[in-house]
């Protein structure tokens, strides 16, 4: 800290957007930088976008990858609407993310990568720095490359490697400017570089140069610190939506007693869940990578008839190549999980943007009278507890379940309270003991309507199941027409009870007032936020947020009545508004909907919310 | 078809042990009866307890089985019994899976999860019953019929090729392969015994009538009068014979199979192939499962059985008994609580 004028401003909350080309290591320095302000104790929400291409061409708008990060004192619901912060690796970067930073942010760019080429790639006509396009907005231009370069040829890496480490030099710049501690990141960088020692030394050495670079700019006169979110205490972690599922199913299996086995085939944006429980198999995790999406869900069903906690994990496509088998499981009244990480369809359509288009399929998406259990996870962190419910619920009930995340959920993280096992709830399933003289494959508790669970290997217990309609009670054969009207009942019933044994649904503010925000899955943090700001303007608005979908809970009659308008907001063409309409049609609803692959803005959101609140 | 029955298996294993107390469903004349008690015979004959037995199978005249043996068992999907059972295999091993299946089921809707079972190199037992057509759909022709085969859905014959089972078993590497005919009970159980017995995927291809609508499909290979000359049972370190006088054998001429007369053309018994199952590396599988009529007799018995890899299943148990021994992290407390925590 040489500079003799330096002063350091507390901030209560900073967005941060880094980009650059889809080979630069956003994604990489994106999740260093959100570790450590992690550590910093500072709360945060995250959201990586980035392209379905792995390396488009060099420079061009479609090969930019990014990554937000919001950070600050109080509790961060949403990765924010706009950056204070841009770091521009290359002409596209600045093209494709201007329009999403606040006016009077900071922007830094590697100067290196203006060249006339570049320039022309990224579709603009002048040079972006020079013609007046950032007037308004604090540009600091960094020769980003040439030091990196620099930096790294002193320690012996060829060139093209040195290039790759140009994100760490802007990132040490970034730690100086919020005060970070850069010995975080080195450590950040030997974990992941531990087998490439030359690597990981190079890319600290550029983090360091970063640093010293910013600490020596006259713009930099002034730093930032935001301090540690004073309410949070005990342990957290960090954790993303596709990691926490992985973990919330792990720990249900070890609730229950049993081991978990996950059928899945790779896609796009849910791939790392089948990666994360690949690597548990110290855990008694089973992982079957199958030939395909049909065969993923088919190993988990024998998997769940030999007596595992079944999963099986998707996103749209595959969720559709999956629903044969999902009639299976409906049938067979086996105990199964279904993770669904919506994207952008139909088709592959936007296999790396969030979208909750995927409902309707859930719900109804099947041959038969085929009712499932399906319910949605609100944040990265709290797919953890839902994974585990939906664990939960599929071997108390002996359903299928599916749980709806999507690729924001999936990719972003937040801070997450350590749980204890000893504090998640019991899970009972419905084991038989050897040669129990009463078991019957299809005899129920009276209570919940599921059926009992023998499996092979049992003693006295033989029995066969399978797609054929079963004669209650017995489990045979039955084509019997008037059996058929029974067990279609009675499964759906099974669904219905559900509904006695989730939770009411919360409604965030008063209970009764001008107008109810209603949602769904993965827009909780846009919407509170959003709520939140027109509650503190003094506007009579609530939000509830819907994780139970089929059944509903109890009382979601009961919350809609408190309200004089309601409007229900989500990120496809208006699906669960057809669901609430369908089964509660007494009501009008307004919608508020939007299918760009992205999340909701919370300014774009108060403005409609506004637009309805005059009318009070 | 009862589904459920409640017997002890204290005593030693009889045929009585695995009827089904409903009445089996299959047409009078079927070839499938014969199968079904000679896996009967088999799973007395190899003991163990009945209640590790799993009977797998997809959709299809075949994939009743299950229904029609007093085991556990699964009546799966139209081609998903591969996949059904490979899950079952890997959620418990200590089972013993049988994957029953038809020429439908396993070579058209679920080829895909066939190829790739024996690539895994499971280890259940796969019975394909090859009767050439559709049966349980009333007679369209299947995968594995015969060009030219006139049926509700080819009026004017098929024209497309059919597969032979084997040469996808030897394509996706399979370790075991045999094939029999429904009118032979003994061959039927020796393969089949020689199958459960296979340390990975065994597939047993049973050409199997259908009297409704494909009667005497393999009757040329079945016929009394002339199943001497046209089938030729394996038998291993045995010399390929064949004939009512075991006249005939397999020979290579010009690095091709070739069927040759002892004593004729300057053939002698040292011409004749000496037949080995267990050389992985030995195309002479290849070329003898898809030796057919009329130039060649049709090749029987265990054709394939390489105990050249451990099955997946095996392997599996070991990586996680591996990763359980080196890993600090015995339960989720210990998982929650490792790596980038932060104490506030």
């Amino acid at each position: 800290m040489d500079n003799k004028n330096h002063r350091i401003i507390e901030l209560e909350h900073v967005v941060v957007k880094l980009a650059g080309d889809s080979g630069d290591g956003m994604q990489l320095s994106g999740t260093q930088f959100s570790d450590t302000t992690a550590i910093d104790g500072n709360d945060l929400a995250t959201f990586p976008d980035y392209p379905s291409e792995i390396r488009a061409p060099q420079g061009t708008i479609a090969g930019v990858s990014g990554f937000q990060l919001h950070f600050g004192y109080h509790k961060v619901e949403t990765p924010g609407d706009l950056a204070d912060v841009l770091i521009a690796l290359n002409p596209a970067a600045l093209k494709v993310n201007l329009k999403w930073v606040k006016s009077g942010a900071t922007i830094i760019v590697d100067e290196d990568s203006f060249q006339e080429k570049d320039i022309a790639k990224a579709g603009f006509v002048e040079n972006p720095l020079d013609d007046g396009t950032l007037d308004g907005y604090r540009l600091i231009k960094a020769p980003i490359t040439s030091l990196s370069r620099t930096t790294c040829m002193e320690l012996g890496l060829d060139a093209k490697s040195a290039d790759r480490t140009k994100n760490q030099f802007a990132l040490g710049m970034l730690y100086y400017m919020f005060s970070k501690d850069l010995e975080v990141g080195a450590k950040f960088l030997d974990e992941k570089f531990a087998r490439k020692e030359l690597v990981a030394t190079a890319n600290k050495a550029v983090l360091e140069a970063g640093y010293h670079f910013a600490e020596n700019l006259q713009e930099f006169a002034v730093t930032y610190r935001i301090k540690p979110r004073k309410d949070l205490k005990g342990r957290y972690r960090s954790i993303n939506g596709n990691t926490a599922v992985a973990w919330g199913l792990m720990a249900a299996a070890e609730k229950a007693g049993l081991d978990l086995f996950l059928g899945s085939y790779p896609i796009t944006p849910a791939t790392e869940i089948l990666q994360e429980l690949a690597h548990m198999k110290h855990l008694g995790v089973k992982t079957l990578q199958a030939e395909d999406e049909i065969a993923g869900i088919n190993s988990a069903i024998g998997a769940a008839f030999a007596g595992k906690l079944a999963a099986t994990s998707t996103s749209g496509p595959g969720l559709a190549l999956k629903s044969e088998a999902i009639g299976l499981a409906v049938i067979t009244e086996l105990p199964l999980v279904i993770v669904n990480v919506q994207r952008g369809g139909p088709s592959t359509g936007l296999p790396t943007k969030p979208e909750q288009a995927d409902l309707m399929q859930s719900i109804f998406g099947r041959h038969g009278e085929s009712p499932v259990v399906v319910m949605a996870a609100s944040t990265p962190a709290n797919c953890f507890h839902y994974a585990f419910m939906a664990a939960k619920i599929a071997l108390e009930h002996m359903v299928p379940v599916i749980l709806l995340t999507d690729g924001y959920l999936a990719n972003g993280s937040e801070l997450w309270k350590v749980v204890k096992m000893a504090d998640l709830p019991k899970i009972e399933p419905r084991l038989v003991k050897d040669n129990d003289p009463d078991y019957m494959p299809y005899r129920r508790d009276p209570e919940t309507l599921a059926r009992s669970w023998a499996f092979p290997g049992q003693e006295g217990l033989r029995h066969r199941i399978g797609g054929l309609e079963k004669e209650d009670v017995s489990g045979n054969v039955s084509q019997d027409p008037l059996n058929h009207q029974k067990m279609v009942t009675l499964r759906q019933e099974k669904v219905y009870r559900v509904a006695n044994y989730i939770p009411e649904l919360k409604v965030y503010g008063e209970s009764s007032g001008d107008l109810l925000v209603v949602g769904w899955g993965g827009t909780y943090g846009h919407l509170i936020s959003a709520v939140r700001d027109l509650q503190s303007d003094g506007h009579k608005i609530s939000l509830a947020q819907f994780n139970y979908i089929y059944p509903l809970p109890k009382n979601t009659k009961d919350v809609l009545k408190g309200f004089k308008k309601i409007i229900v907001c989500e990120l496809n063409n208006g699906q669960f508004i057809y669901w609430l309409r369908t089964c509660f049609p007494e009501f009008q609803y307004l919608t508020y909907h939007k299918v760009q692959g992205l999340p909701f803005l919370i300014n774009e959101l108060k403005e409609n919310f506004n637009e309805i609140l005059k009318e009070f | 078809m009862t589904s459920h029955q409640t017997t002890q298996s204290s005593h030693p294993l009889s045929k009585d042990d695995f009827k089904p107390d409903g009445p089996v469903k299959w047409c009078a004349g079927c070839g499938d009866y014969a199968i079904l008690a000679a896996v009967q015979t088999v799973l007395v004959e190899l003991g163990g307890r009945k209640e590790d037995l799993v009977f797998v199978s997809g959709i299809g005249c075949s994939s009743r089985f299950p229904y029609y043996i007093n085991t556990y068992g699964f009546h799966g999907l139209h081609g998903r019994g591969a996949a059904i059972a490979t899950g079952i295999k890997i959620a418990n091993p200590s089972l013993q899976v049988w994957h029953i299946t038809g020429d439908g089921d396993s070579m058209a809707i679920g080829g895909n999860h066939f190829i790739h079972t024996v690539r895994r190199n499971i280890d259940m037992n796969i019975v394909i019953f090859n009767n050439r057509i559709y049966g349980l759909t009333k007679g369209q022709y299947s995968p594995t019929s015969p060009k030219g085969l006139i049926t509700k859905s080819s009026p004017d014959g098929v024209i497309e090729s059919p597969f032979t089972p084997g040469e996808l078993v030897m394509g996706a590497q399979g370790t075991f392969f045999a094939r029999a005919v429904d009118t032979d009970p003994k061959m039927l159980r020796d393969v089949l015994k020689a199958a459960a017995l296979h340390n990975g995927t065994s597939v047993v291809e049973v050409l199997q009538n259908c009297v409704i609508f494909n009667h005497l499909t393999h009757a040329a290979i079945t016929n009394k009068e002339t199943k001497d000359d046209n089938q030729l049972y394996l038998e291993a370190g045995k010399p390929m014979l064949f004939g009512k006088n075991m006249e005939k054998g397999i020979i290579r001429r010009n690095n091709k199979l070739k069927v040759g007369v002892i004593g004729e053309d300057g053939v002698t018994m040292d011409d004749i192939l000496v037949h080995d199952p267990t050389d992985p590396e030995d195309m002479t599988h290849y070329n003898l499962v898809r030796m057919g009529l009329p130039e060649f007799p049709v090749a029987m018995g265990v054709i394939r059985s390489c105990d050249c890899i451990e099955s997946y299943d095996q392997l599996y148990e070991q990586q996680l008994a591996a990763a359980r021994q080196k890993s600090n992290i015995k339960c989720m407390d210990d998982m929650l609580n490792s790596g980038n925590i932060l104490d506030l």
